[in-house]
């Protein structure tokens, strides 16, 4: 409790600077569109819902000083992954419009499990870290160039190992959704 | 910045998520809660890399490689989706039993019997 009392005359418990409120009200929209997404019976408002979740994200990236991260997830996930899953729904031929089944039968378990996650982890989070703030006022911390040179100067091999992974994946893909000869 | 604010709004996607994951029944929209949670802890590793200004920036050459790791997790995914609603019809994930165990074991190899008919006959019909 000291501790709090020192840095809060320092720091300010709740130092409302533009940054904070900004990323409390994308965090709020975040949140929401991810809610929308979970709970939704459409299933391509779903998709759509997520694409706000993850672009909400993205802004959050970027009020963290971590530009690069924040336009990969704008071109991965905004561009390809929401993308492919629309493409995986159309070919499911997933109902337009509402489908009543799309929640199965342990809904409340799940909202248990998920509430009983949510309390534990928001406690110690906030009991843990309640006294430390992020200094966002010095040099960028994730600018292209900050991140290009630490990727391939320090985390090269791994790099390669990922562009290893992927390759399977793909050829993994294609193996897998490839008809059968005898279904030709 | 409070660095409670970035920590507690992962720790809330990750459980909307983990909800999408137990709740849902089609399989595409269980593997979009993946993509919820997966994003919560891209969300905490970029939060912590700022605050701890690590020179190797290893939080967020992690982030970048699990956002890889997703976009092929997605592709394998969808791809095992597709071919189990060829194979059987359904996306559901809660229709696909034919692993389980439990009363319903003894039909379980008519079941399976009569879905590998069809696949038997179109053999032979190829041969």
């Amino acid at each position: 409790m000291t501790l709090a009392a020192t840095a809060q005359q320092t720091q300010g418990f709740l130092s409302t600077s533009g940054v904070e409120i900004t990323f409390v009200l994308v965090g709020l929209v975040t949140l929401g569109a991810a809610l929308v997404t979970v709970t939704t019976r459409q299933l391509v408002h779903a998709a759509l819902w997520l694409v706000v979740a993850l672009g909400g994200l993205a802004v959050e990236y970027l009020l963290l000083t971590a530009e690069f991260i924040a336009w990969v997830q704008v071109l991965i996930y905004v561009g390809s992954v929401v993308v492919l899953l629309l493409f995986g729904l159309m070919l499911t031929k997933a109902p337009i419009g509402r489908s009543p089944d799309a929640d199965s039968g342990n809904r409340p378990v799940a909202l248990a499990v998920a509430l009983t996650a949510a309390v534990a982890l928001v406690w110690v989070v906030v009991d843990a870290f309640r006294t430390t703030w992020i200094d966002l006022d010095g040099a960028v911390q994730g600018s292209t160039e900050v991140t290009g040179a630490v990727l391939f100067r320090h985390w090269v091999l791994p790099f390669e190992a990922l562009s290893v992974l992927l390759l399977a994946a793909l050829v993994g893909a294609i193996v897998l959704s490839r008809k059968k000869e005898q279904e030709r | 910045m409070h660095l409670a604010y970035p920590a507690v709004l992962a720790a809330l996607l990750f459980c909307v998520g983990l909800y999408g994951v137990l709740a849902r029944r089609n399989a595409i929209l269980v593997l979009m809660s993946v993509e919820l949670m997966l994003n919560a802890v891209n969300l905490n590793l970029v939060a912590f890399d700022v605050w701890l200004r690590d020179t190797l920036h290893a939080g967020q050459a992690l982030t970048l490689f699990t956002i890889a790791i997703a976009a092929a997790e997605i592709g394998i995914g969808l791809a095992i989706v597709l071919m189990v609603h060829r194979n059987q019809g359904t996306s559901d994930v809660d229709r696909l039993r034919d692993t389980a165990e439990g009363p319903d074991t003894p039909e379980a190899p008519d079941a399976s019997d009569e879905r590998r008919e069809p696949t038997d006959e179109k053999t032979e019909a190829a041969a």
